[in-house]
């Protein structure tokens, strides 16, 4: 089959790799129908993600047909159309049965490499690195899909790919930093970055009941389809002092709740702001000050269970 | 470092180990050997230990586990694991000590040859084997298990398992190994230096058997799709 394969920085190739197959009582075969590049494979193509070898398969959101079930999967049959969300949960360990997939302990064969580096592991994912797991991502015309009896959703025929494709990772990123600002009746949410996750932050947060979305970029694309979600108010920063700006939208009492969506290399590096959002950071000794590795990526998603001021940026 | 020969030995040694340094030196072919021959006898006079003599005197306390264990000698590690699963289920699964080796990795083989004795192989570092008999000296379901090596063991061994049902559910599986390194602590720290660290074993095995329990299967990737490999991931990678 044809797979994205990593080779290095900026080193990424379409190669011919073998197909994938069965290992365990409890995978499926998925031929992918189709697969999305995310944020955080920049962080693998810009070499920040420590234990990838070369070879190894990219991807981690995407969809497609089941065709091949395990002995252990009775809920998938081939023909399904599922979306297979990233994180792999066994969905019996403490973790999964508190609906906390992205800390299974069971999901990560090499679980002792991340306690060595961050002191605990959390889920395996797909396309991530070895230190996730080393599993074969899902740019590849087929993946194997490990507990494939609890993470795929079955999609009804009715809702196109483009509809659901989401829901494998960047939806849900978005809607727990939405779901994580508590929003109450009447709250408003600011929103820093208005790419792809910032976008689902901001409708999610909508959808949570907030009263108005103030949302923050310079693309002027992408302040047009975040104020088309309606109930929304756009601050420009390269126009604009985004303080000022908050406070004269907010009667001077300042956004409820702040979600940042910046993506890290995003980052104004090596400007003056950035230096001193550094110093403070480090000044409060906030643990989540590392230089970048691979943790900083499930902080940044919340996928840790972290509160929402802790979603706020994290400096190279 | 406790004296394990004569007074007179060690003056001995240290005469001898000297004339070794001084002979061997004229011989350009022997002075490497000569050279480490001669300082071992030195140092041995010096320090008045033996560790031919220290290794002899550990083999002949093998066979009585509580002397080869007690006190500073024999190396303990402990670990503990939280499955959930119930506490019966979980000592039921650890009792079948011929099961172990199916998700254990640092044990070859566990042959029953009898209710409460058992033959164990286990891979030790460099790929070399050590063996024993094991007896159940303590069986109490579903909470505690514990055995010992009996005479003739290659590693004087002792273990206990505790298992703890926990009031949210589930069970806490506490073990207590023992066991006398084969080459003495030395030994035992030079394996770890070579990656095989028994507490870090232990971990992974507990790890597995917990898997195992849970997930009723151990995960793995297929290392195999992707292209080319690096070493590290052909070697350390695949450890786990």
């Amino acid at each position: 089959m044809k797979a994205v394969c990593w080779y290095g920085r900026e080193d990424v190739r379409v190669e011919h790799v073998p197909d994938p197959h069965i290992l365990n009582p409890r995978d499926a075969i998925i031929k992918v129908t189709a697969t999305a590049i995310c944020g955080s494979d920049l962080h693998l193509y810009d070499g920040f993600i420590p234990t990838m070898a070369k070879g190894d398969i990219l991807g981690h959101e995407f969809m497609g047909e089941v065709v091949e079930v395990g002995a252990a999967v009775t809920n998938l049959r081939p023909g399904d159309r599922v979306v297979v969300p990233f994180t792999i949960a066994c969905g019996r360990c403490q973790a999964c049965t508190a609906e906390l997939w992205a800390l299974c302990d069971n999901s990560n064969p090499n679980a002792w490499m991340l306690e060595k580096l961050y002191g605990y592991s959390g889920s395996g994912l797909f396309g991530y690195s070895h230190l996730y797991g080393g599993y074969p991502g899902g740019q590849a015309e087929y993946v194997r899909v490990p507990f494939a009896d609890i993470g795929p959703l079955k999609i009804p025929s009715t809702l196109a790919d483009e509809q659901v494709l989401f829901l494998s990772d960047i939806l849900p990123t978005g809607y727990m930093a939405a779901e994580q600002c508590q929003i109450t009746r009447g709250a408003v949410v600011a929103v820093w970055g208005c790419g792809p996750v910032g976008q689902f932050a901001i409708r999610s947060a909508l959808l949570l009941g907030a009263d108005r979305v103030i949302a923050i970029d310079r693309i002027p694309e992408r302040l047009a389809l975040a104020a088309s979600a309606g109930h929304v108010d756009v601050i420009d920063f390269a126009a604009e002092d985004v303080g000022q700006r908050l406070r004269m939208l907010t009667d001077g009492r300042g956004p409820d709740a702040c979600i940042d969506a910046v993506g890290l290399e995003a980052h104004a590096h090596g400007s003056i702001g950035a230096a001193y959002d550094d110093l403070k950071t480090r000044a409060h000794g906030d643990r989540s000050a590392r230089r970048p590795a691979a943790g900083d990526l499930s902080l940044r998603q919340g996928r840790h269970g972290v509160d929402s001021r802790r979603l706020r940026r994290l400096p190279r | 470092m406790h004296q394990n020969i004569s007074d007179l030995e060690r003056l001995a040694s240290v005469i001898s180990g000297g004339a070794v340094i001084a002979l061997s030196a004229r011989q350009p072919r022997r002075r490497l050997a000569g050279l480490a021959m001669g300082t071992g006898l030195v140092l041995r006079g010096v320090t008045g230990r033996c560790p031919v003599t220290a290794l002899r005197q550990q083999w002949r306390m093998r066979d009585d586990t509580r002397k080869a264990l007690g006190g500073p000698r024999g190396i303990r590690l402990e670990a503990s694991v939280t499955i959930a699963r119930p506490v019966e289920e979980v000592f039921e699964r650890f009792r079948r000590f011929d099961d172990l080796p199916n998700f254990m990795r640092a044990i070859e083989r566990v042959d029953l040859s009898g209710e409460r004795q058992s033959h164990w192989v286990i891979r030790a570092p460099a790929g070399l084997k050590v063996e024993w008999d094991a007896a159940i000296i303590n069986d109490e379901p579903p909470t505690r298990l514990a055995w010992r090596s009996l005479p003739g063991a290659d590693v004087a061994s002792a273990g206990s398992v505790r298992f703890q049902a926990l009031p949210r559910g589930g069970t806490a599986v506490h073990v207590l190994l023992q066991y006398e390194p084969p080459f003495g602590k030395t030994g035992a720290s030079l394996a770890s230096l070579l990656g095989h660290s028994p507490a870090a074993l232990l971990r992974e095995d507990l790890r597995r058997f917990k898997q195992v329990m849970e997930a009723g299967e151990i995960p793995r990737a297929d290392h195999r799709a992707g292209g080319a490999r690096t070493w590290f991931f052909n070697t350390i990678g695949a450890r786990a």
